[in-house]
């Protein structure tokens, strides 16, 4: 049910043990190899299992947090630096409600130790929006009415955004993979579809009147 | 028993139809909570004085006429047709969209308050047992651990009539896995976790039963040892009480109107058969929870629930506080579908939490025990229709058993007993305990289990007629919006060229079908609200009313807006507190129905009362002065208006305010709402997978509001009836009595990838009730269709027909012939 994209979890374990597979977008890939390339050069320390200082980059700013090894991403921006934007709905990396990008990657927060996303640029839904400005995703969701109860939408918005960035000029069908792992109990399916495609829309007409603007092809 | 049936208000005096409601909000009189139940009767010599008024009437497709209405002097004029209104009836943006997009919504799961406990509740490991003894010690050991809370009483199990049947205990009897036993509260939710692994508990095992089949044998585990009955909630659901039982079968209610046996033998043909459906869970993203802070003086609780009042009554009954002392509040709620009324077992474990531990408790389900503590329950239904040559039904026949597990309200007669007329008609509904998590209602409760039944035979009884399934629709079928909601599908669908059952000669089989939904006006009369207009200019509008993402905060907007012409985004909403004047508790698709026209007449009564204050110094009379258009216009003088802020600029007073309660309805009149769903899909016969790929809705909810919120409903109701069609299904171990897939991996709803192509369509129906005729969308809307639409379609490509769901791929071959199996039976957990 997971979305390929999602399947970057940094789970040191999972990704010795499982390999990086075809589950990981080349790049992704790339940098968790190195990642552990490095982890294998300079043997952990052993941590935990008690609380420790760590410092997460969170939406561009530091945040200094005490925490137990154990502690799961999503329990950490939620509980502990007070960011509940993130949801956890399932808390076994079946419903991506829990959606967070790390180095602009989608990943599950509710399958990621905190601990691993040290050191890692972390963004999550209210690090979208520039102040009260909300990024084009974020309006064309609210536009076409893509969110009802609203609790998948965060990651709903965090797959959808983040596949925009990978795939400027989707079709439907990638649309539909982008968020095949996000659950909407409300049914909003329909409205996402319709808000992501648009938004790719809008952006490709913005490159083409750029390109005939500065006499450059977008 | 605090969660009791709040039963709505509703046209009962010339209604005998109510009564045939079952498992909707149901209006048993046994059932009617006392301050909702009678309302002030509206006659002519009774109530508030009256005026007439004339108000739109009927269907735009056949025709608009107008109806005479007496209606309270206080009341404003008539709305006109929404085609002719500037906000009511156009697409409008969600209230609260920016901040749910932006994560800045704080549902029930992100309160955090200061000195905040987390919660975690332990639940029990057996389906069937006596406690012989808790050992909380070592978990109220551990560092960080706060309070241990042993539960005192279950809420939610039915209760045995004679309590003395069964030897007391010290704590109350397991009757499923999973049954709440204890709550801990610790100062992280991981130490909560770690205390609730220290928990032992010993249990004394008792026989156990969690198949309905198993459970109806005479030597089966009893899983009360007499007769029991359960309430419903504010949702419906809920069996019959005081009904006959044996063993664990409870019933029948059984209902009949005329001589089925006559009109069975007066009928020229008859279709008969069985048919199976399975449990679904609600899976609400967010699972039940509530953050209780118990302070001498007042308890605060942050609630996940469908209705404030529910909650705030069921604190005020179980913990005997004044409900002055009591308040609820739900800010943003993600999904409830019927399971969330009252404060069940998770909020009585936190109250006492927090009572123990003076401080701030939160307890939120997790994903397994969401699954366990609600659902649809089950069904087995035996159906036999009869009908003459030209479709005329003759007589109706509906026998059904269906597990609640340890509660009731399994019965499916609805769609049987009120979509078409005929005069003979014999429904027996039975509820069959098993030690398994009990039923709750779900949206439309027995209404898609019914229907998937019903509306099928019908289809069988047109196709043994020759007759295409909409005409003979057309021929039984009285109610108005259905016949023109299939006209639309006649006209925009590909129905004109449907062929014969089974004309695909390949393994991928084509076909379409269509089935009909029907739904009833419940209105509460718990419906205030008040409207404040401040000297700045500021429109504000406060209910307790909640929002579960159905769009009411949207909604409630909009009635404000129309009322003083300014956009819907400029009147602010605070909704979801009981501070605020009480509120409907949504289920049974009551809330738009009974809190709008409260909130339109508040707006008015407002705007008069701004009118009369300001008159004096613009040197005229309060009737001169009118608003449209943000403008406060002059009916003598067509070239003077002002804006609504130099308006209230020269208001006497700060603030002036107008509260609202919903008033009976204009005219006591039976009335149902309806759908017709249209589904297009592909069978491939080869690998047993059902493809839905077109469907197109036509749906009634009196006067739309918001189109855009009513049409993303209608969706989820068309998904979550696809997902019951073909995927959901709960597993019990029969070795066991565990669910095995409680949790959403196992559990499969359907996901993108099965998003057929939808269309929709609403159908504006005026039925002069209130100041706004609108009415809810969230039970009609698809849920109770698709499987029966699926169902039909199935048939049309195939030639064989789905009498079992979920439609998984083994039931598809096995009812195929392709695979052993026996091809119209129970799809096996
Ligand atoms: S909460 Fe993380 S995938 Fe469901
Ligand atoms: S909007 Fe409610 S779960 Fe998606």
């Amino acid at each position: 049910m997971a979305d390929e994209h999602k399947s970057t979890f940094s789970r040191r374990g999972f990704l010795k043990g499982a390999g990086v597979a075809a589950a990981t977008t080349a790049v992704e890939s790339a940098n968790a190899l190195a990642r552990e390339a490095q982890a294998a050069a300079q043997p952990d320390p052993t941590l935990g299992p008690g609380a420790l200082p760590v410092k997460l980059r969170i939406n561009g700013q530091d945040h200094a947090v005490t925490i137990e090894p154990r502690y799961t991403l999503a329990e950490t921006l939620r509980n502990n630096v007070g960011l509940t934007g993130t949801k956890v709905v399932c808390d076994r990396g079946s419903c991506s409600a829990c959606t967070v990008w790390l180095d602009n990657v989608p990943a599950l927060a509710c399958m990621t130790l905190a601990i691993d996303a040290t050191g890692r640029e972390i963004t999550t839904i209210e690090g979208l929006a520039t102040g009260d400005t909300m990024h084009q995703v974020q309006a064309a969701f609210v536009k076409h009415d893509a969110l009802q109860c609203g609790f998948c939408t965060p990651g709903m918005i965090m797959s959808c955004a983040a596949l925009l960035e990978r795939n400027p000029n989707p079709r439907l069908a990638d649309v539909k993979h982008a968020v095949s792992g996000n659950l909407c109990r409300c049914g909003t399916y329909p409205k996402v579809f319709a808000a992501t495609l648009e938004v790719a829309q809008q952006r490709q007409q913005t490159a083409g009147l750029v390109g005939l603007t500065t006499g450059k092809e977008a | 028993m605090p969660l009791e049936i709040i039963t709505q208000e509703q046209e009962q005096g010339a209604q005998p139809g109510a009564k045939k409601v079952p498992n909707a909000a149901k209006p048993e009189p046994q059932a009617v909570h006392q301050d909702v139940a009678a309302p002030p009767v509206a006659s002519k010599d009774s109530g508030p004085p009256k005026r007439s008024e004339s108000f739109v009437f009927g269907i735009p497709q056949n025709g608009l006429t107008s109806k005479q209405r007496e209606v309270p002097v206080d009341e404003p004029p008539p709305l006109a047709r929404n085609a002719d209104l500037r906000y009511i009836g156009k697409p409008t943006a969600r209230y609260d969209g920016p901040a749910k997009a932006m994560g800045k919504g704080k549902y029930t799961a992100d309160v955090q308050l200061p000195g905040m406990l987390y919660a975690r509740m332990v639940d029990a490991s057996v389906p069937h047992g006596r406690i012989v003894s808790i050992d909380t010690a070592a978990a109220e050991k551990l560092p960080g651990v706060r309070a241990v809370y042993v539960v005192q009483h279950t809420y939610g199990l039915a209760e045995l009539r004679d309590p003395k049947q069964e030897t007391p205990s010290r704590y109350p009897l397991i009757r499923y896995a999973g049954q709440p036993i204890a709550g801990i509260a610790a100062v992280s939710p991981q130490i909560a976790d770690d205390a609730a692994k220290l928990i032992k508990v010993q249990y004394d095992p008792m026989p156990f039963v969690v198949d309905r089949t198993e459970a109806r044998a005479a030597d089966a585990p009893a899983v009360f040892p007499g007769p029991a009955d359960a309430a419903g909630s504010a949702g419906g659901g809920g069996g019959p009480k005081g009904v006959p039982q044996v063993g664990n079968v409870h019933g029948p209610q059984r209902k009949q109107t005329g001589d089925p046996a006559a009109g069975f033998a007066a009928a020229d043909v008859v279709v008969e058969s069985e048919y199976f459906t399975q449990v679904q869970t609600h899976s609400a993203l967010e699972t039940h929870g509530f953050v209780v802070d118990w302070k001498p003086d007042e308890v605060t609780v942050y609630a996940s629930t469908q209705g404030t009042s529910s909650v705030r009554n069921d604190m005020a009954d179980v913990f005997k506080l004044p409900k002055s002392q009591v308040r609820v509040i739900t800010e943003f709620m993600g999904g409830g579908f019927g399971a969330k009324f009252g404060i069940g077992n998770e909020g009585a474990v936190a109250a006492n939490l927090s009572r123990m531990t003076n401080a701030p408790v939160k307890l939120m389900l997790d994903r397994r025990q969401e699954h366990i503590v609600s659902n649809r329950p089950d069904s087995h239904q035996k159906l036999k229709i009869g009908a003459k040559r030209d479709g005329t039904l003759t007589a109706i026949e509906l026998t059904s058993y269906g597990t609640a597990g340890v509660g009731t309200g399994a019965g499916t007669a609805g769609p049987a007993t009120n979509l078409y007329t005929c005069p003979n008609l014999l429904t027996e509904e039975y509820d069959v305990f098993t030690n398994a998590g009990p039923g709750a209602a779900f949206r439309a409760p027995g209404h898609p289990q019914g229907c998937f039944a019903f509306e099928q035979a019908i289809d069988e009884l047109a196709v043994k007629l020759a007759m295409d399934p909409i005409a003979l629709r057309d021929k039984i079928d009285e109610n108005q919006a259905r016949r023109v909601e299939r006209q639309l599908i006649v006209e925009r669908t590909n129905w004109r060229n449907r062929r014969p059952a089974g004309s695909d000669a390949g393994p991928i089989k084509r076909g379409m079908g269509v089935a009909q939904s029907v739904w009833y006006r419940f209105v509460s009369m718990n419906s205030s609200c008040e409207v404040r207009v401040s000297r700045d200019g500021s429109v504000e509008l406060m209910s307790a009313v909640q929002d579960l993402g159905t769009g009411t905060k949207t909604m409630l907007a909009i009635v404000v807006a129309e009322e003083f012409g300014i956009p819907p985004g400029q009147v602010v909403i605070r909704i979801g507190d009981t501070r605020f004047p009480v509120g409907p508790d949504s289920g049974g698709s009551v809330t738009a129905g009974s809190i709008t026209p409260a909130v339109r007449n508040a707006a008015y009564q407002a705007k008069q009362q701004l009118f009369a204050a300001v008159a004096p110094q613009l040197g005229t009379t309060p009737d001169n002065l009118h608003l449209a258009e943000g403008r406060v216009l002059f009916k003598n003088d067509p070239s003077r208006s002002y804006t609504l802020k130099q308006i209230t600029g020269k208001l006497p007073t700060d603030e002036i305010s107008a509260r609202a309660t919903r008033g009976p309805e204009y005219a006591k009149e039976k009335l149902t709402y309806g759908g017709v769903d249209y589904v297009e899909l592909a069978v491939d016969t080869e690998t047993g997978r059902v493809h839905v790929e077109k469907v197109f809705g036509a749906h009634d909810c009196g006067r739309p509001i918001n189109p855009t919120g009513v049409i993303s409903q209608i969706n989820g109701g068309i998904l979550q009836g696809i997902s019951y069609a073909l995927f959901e299904q709960r597993i019990m171990d029969r070795k066991t009595g565990y669910m095995l897939n409680a949790n959403l991996d196992n559990y499969k709803i359907l996901g993108a990838r099965e998003v057929p192509e939808i269309e929709i369509e609403l159908v504006e129906n005026y039925i002069a009730q209130s100041s706004t005729d609108a009415a809810g969308i969230g039970e009609s809307a698809g849920i109770i269709t698709l499987a029966a639409a699926i169902g039909n379609a199935f048939f049309n490509a195939t030639g064989v027909r789905m009498r079992s769901i979920p439609m998984t791929p083994a039931n598809v071959l096995a009812a195929l012939g392709k695979v052993p199996g026996q091809p119209g039976q129970e799809v096996q957990a």
